[in-house]
């Protein structure tokens, strides 16, 4: 048997298009006759609209034609997560603001232009009336009797209150009776997901036959068309979404926005192609946002270290409206994981959705599951601290034992499986967890700083079954379908309704389909992105694309397999049953020198000269997959840190990340998603955070202001795995897409702080910025 | 303003806006979309190109000021069909993910191998601070670059 195809860190088939620059992004492709459309934006947080000028606009060069809100005939734009049982506000979400701007970004005006020089010259020409309104940005204080008021039907701009809890009796009581609480608030900053190719959309309207492209940089292009015609009213059979090659989401590409609405709408008025594309400043202003809570979090434990409850109370930003996915994402997304990796028996979390003049916000890596990691590891290392036990010991007698087919926690998610103990003692081997302790004791005798980090996370992904998705609100299913079909030669097309960016999934699919049918990996295509050819799928987010299109695929494929031997059986004269399958070749059992190969099988099956009886011609299958339940990757990490009492400076030593995703398909593209993780976590932990000023104003408006990591700030990972199967899917893959955002900001967070335990510090607000540390540390030593 | 910049060894002659920038040239008046645009300060370095062999930010130059000077593009990389070594080395080591960065780090990692040829892992990352990732965690874009040092 050759060396099997699955498990192998092939190099990705997306790559040759990538690396010599001929892959065609949103803003690559250049229809004939295309009109340049601008979006002007509020530079007000909240303001009304007392009348717009558009005169000197129009009359600009090369302008055809200038909009504003009472132009627009395009419905609302939709919130799609209604989480029930929270009095949920859907205000509305008009795609242009007609009489008030509720954040710096609101759009209020189009500019469609010859070129795209034109349409920015005109931009400046509108001139826009506006009485300025008080305005609010921090989610805590938007609640208060007297803060300024976004929507006429959100009272103290509430948008809902959602709690999830196993009983708050027991709650009560686990508080009550507790050797020891610990409590923290806690600031999850804002954060802006900076995919580097911002969002764009070019709309072609053909008026003769009604029918509307859509070219948008999106991760799911079946749900994009959806929203879209509820926006447009276009019926979606005539409406076709297109998301061609994209450069990263992070979930930022998930919403549909007013602005891809809007460039269709425009093109339809003006048929003519119209395209948008939004700068990076534009990105920063108008593209959702991620995080941005405020907590009160704490955690009851006997002395002994046991843990027996957590809670939690969120204010959670959802900015000025409700984005596509945003509420579920403080919620569902948040408050059930809780329980973490541990055995917690009382858990409670309550959600507060509020509006504030602020970008909406919505999933960002991780989405709900990096905040919820973030507040259970705090609380653990700060018990730690206060039970004067080691950290990791507190979590190991916390863990969840290991479990190979459902553990439910007391919040009521039934875990798949899990070995969290394993996944630990590897990394605590790897990073040589002992000796750094006495090593960071002689460190200190010598006024050197250093601290280390050690996460226990387990998450959930791979949304997640239909019926799930139905119970918690979701708009949409959350299934996924492919169509496998095999040309006469034995090629290969599989098509795809979800939407990889990034991920690679047009080499993993094809190593499963490979793996499966022994056809070569160069004789497989993917095809994805293109609602036109693709069957119908709710896209690429919540590391669900391997999870539930990988097993449709699986699936789809077995199918394929089946008919096939059913065909080579009747060529070798032979019964089904008495047929083997190895390397692409179908034999009778034990004579594997006769055999017809899958490609035979799939011609023969093609013409259809000789069939089986029964057998309908062509080799083709497809398959629809809801997953019976979600997946639930785990894993450890750890970080060492050295910090400069002097500077403040935080220096990041060693990262050691032991993640368990199951079997892994293509471990290079495993480590690749987890190294880009990790960096995107350790982001919101020392670097990055999204600045309003009381005013509203974005501060961090530019990517001179918002401090992106640089490859100069990070030390080799180092990486390791374990594998352990999830038992419903089949082949028993989790997914990895976030894992690392998720494990990450704790781990160096609470590096930092260990560090900072000769000082007394308990906490500091992120990103761990130097001055930020510096401060702390001349705090805690009397200082200014 | 008329110009004549040679791309990718083709001299192309052209009347554009003086405030036109040398990426829009690029992209829009020749069709080489290969460079792409990820920021509006200069920081993001996903438009990187060589003019006369030095690695610039293409969005921070005008093409006025390319006129009389050769400008490659990532499109202009690879020779008689055969990869250049750093976009090899870029796929042979998983240096991207969704390659929206990628035209623009493999022209910065080029010059930077040819000014340092034996570059270390530090003087990688440093070197390449002006290029901005969002997928990889840079860490195999540096696995990459250290790979095709060794070839170039």
């Amino acid at each position: 048997m050759s060396t099997r195809i699955f498990g192998s860190g092939i190099k990705r088939r997306e790559d040759p298009r990538l690396i010599t620059g001929k892959a065609k992004y949103t803003d690559d492709i250049y229809l004939p006759g295309t009109l340049h459309m601008v979006i002007v934006r509020s530079p007000y947080a909240h303001a009304r609209i007392r009348g717009i000028d558009t005169s000197a606009a129009k009359s600009a060069p090369g302008v055809v034609a200038v909009f504003t809100g009472a132009d627009v005939t395009l419905n609302n734009v939709p919130c799609a997560w209604l989480i029930p049982n929270s009095d949920l506000k859907t205000v509305p979400h008009p795609p242009l603001a007609k009489d008030t701007v509720r954040y710096v970004g609101d759009g209020v005006a189009l500019v469609i232009a010859e070129n795209r020089y034109q349409a920015q010259d005109a931009a400046e020409l509108i001139q826009v009336d506006y009485e300025p309104l008080p305005a609010v940005v921090n989610p805590e204080e938007a609640t208060k009797d007297g803060a300024p008021q976004l929507h006429a039907d959100a009272p103290n701009n509430i948008a809902f209150r959602w709690v999830a809890s196993s009983g708050d009796e027991g709650v009560e009581q686990a508080f009550a009776e507790a050797d020891v609480v610990v409590q923290e608030r806690i600031v999850q900053q804002r954060l802006l997901p900076t995919a580097m190719e911002p969002r764009a959309a070019l709309a072609q309207w053909n008026s003769a036959t009604e029918e509307m492209t859509v070219w948008v940089t999106s991760q799911n292009p079946h749900i994009h068309r959806f929203v879209l015609g509820v926006i447009t009213g276009l019926p979606e059979h005539r409406l076709r979404v297109i998301a061609p090659e994209v450069g990263g989401g992070f979930g930022s590409k998930i919403p549909t926005y007013p602005d891809e609405a809007l460039t269709a709408w425009a093109a339809m008025k003006l048929n003519r192609p119209v395209k948008w594309t939004e700068t990076r400043s534009e990105n920063y202003q108008a593209t959702i946002h991620g995080r941005d809570h405020v907590e009160y979090v704490e955690i009851a434990a006997k002395n002994d270290g046991t843990v027996t409850g957590i809670r939690g109370l969120v204010y959670a930003a959802m900015g000025a409206y409700l984005s596509t996915a945003a509420p579920g994402i403080p919620t569902i997304l948040h408050g059930l994981m809780y329980s973490g990796a541990y055995t917690i028996p009382n858990i409670r979390c309550e959600s507060i959705g509020v509006f504030t003049n602020t970008t909406p916000t919505d999933a960002y890596r991780g989405a709900g599951r990096p905040e919820a990691t973030f507040l259970v590891e705090r609380l653990m290392d700060k018990l730690a601290h206060k039970l004067n036990m080691d950290p990791v010991e507190l979590r190991r007698k916390n863990l969840i034992p290991p479990f190979e087919n459902g553990h439910q926690v007391a919040i009521g998610l039934t875990y798949d499986s899990g070995n969290y103990e394993a996944a630990l003692q590897k990394a605590l081997d790897m990073i040589g967890y002992s000796n750094f302790r006495q090593e960071q004791v002689q460190a200190r005798q010598q006024g050197r700083y250093l601290g280390i980090g050690v996460t226990t996370y387990s998450e959930i992904c791979g949304l997640g079954p239909s019926q799930v998705a139905g119970a918690i609100g979701f708009q949409g299913g959350l299934w996924e379908s492919t169509i496998v079909r095999v040309s006469p030669t034995g090629k290969v097309q599989a098509m795809i309704g979800a939407s990889p960016h990034g991920q690679g999934e047009e080499t993993t699919f094809a190593q499963i389909i490979s793996d499966e049918l022994g056809i070569p990996v160069q004789d497989i295509e993917i095809v994805h992105g293109d609602t036109n050819n693709t069957p119908m799928g709710w896209g690429t987010y919540g590391s669900r694309t391997t999870p539930v299109a990988g097993a449709a695929l699986v699936l789809a494929t077995r199918k394929i397999k089946e008919k096939a031997r059913a065909m080579a059986a009747h060529l070798l004269e032979a019964a089904v049953e008495d047929i083997d399958f190895e390397d692409g070749k179908f034999f009778v059992k034990g004579s594997p020198d006769k055999f017809k190969t899958i490609q035979d099988a799939t011609l023969m099956a093609t013409l259809a000269w000789d069939l089986p009886p029964g057998m309908e011609p062509g080799m083709e299958a497809s398959q629809f997959y809801d997953p019976p339940n979600f997946v639930y990757p785990f894993g450890t990490h750890i970080a060492i840190v050295e910090v400069d009492p002097e500077t403040g400076g935080v220096q990041l030593k060693r990262y050691v990340a032991v993640d368990d995703c199951g079997p892994q398909i293509n471990p290079v593209i495993v480590e690749g998603q987890i190294h880009g993780g990790i960096v995107q976590g350790i982001g919101q932990a020392l670097y990055e955070g999204a600045v309003y000023d009381e005013n509203g104003q974005l501060l961090t408006g530019t990517m001179m202001d918002y401090a992106m990591p640089r490859a100069d700030l990070f030390p080799k990972f180092e990486l390791d795995q374990t594998v352990t199967p999830s038992p419903h899917h089949p082949i028993g893959v989790k997914g990895i897409g976030e894992t690392g955002t998720i494990a990450s900001t704790p781990t160096v967070y609470n590096a930092v702080i260990d560090a900072l335990r000769p000082f007394g510090i308990e906490q500091i607000e992120m990103p761990l910025t130097p001055p930020r540390v510096w401060g702390a540390i001349q705090m805690a030593q009397g200082g200014a | 303003m008329k110009v004549s910049i040679t791309v990718n060894g083709t001299v192309y002659e052209r009347d554009v806006e003086p405030r036109m920038l040398l990426v829009h040239f690029l992209r829009e008046e020749l069709g080489l979309t290969g460079t792409n645009i990820g920021c509006d300060t200069s920081q993001c370095g996903a438009c990187t190109v060589h003019l006369d062999g030095r690695s610039i930010k293409s969005c921070t130059c005008l093409a006025v000021q390319a006129d009389g000077r050769e400008v490659t593009t990532i499109e202009g990389l690879a020779t008689n069909g055969q990869l250049h070594p750093m976009q090899e080395a870029f796929w042979e080591k998983h240096g991207l993910q969704c390659g929206y960065c990628t035209p623009g780090m493999i022209m910065a990692s080029v010059a930077l191998v040819k000014n340092n040829p034996n570059p270390t892992e530090e003087e990688i990352r440093h070197g390449l601070e002006g290029n901005l990732c969002r997928c990889t965690g840079y860490q195999n874009i540096v696995l990459a670059v250290k790979t095709a040092a060794e070839k170039m």
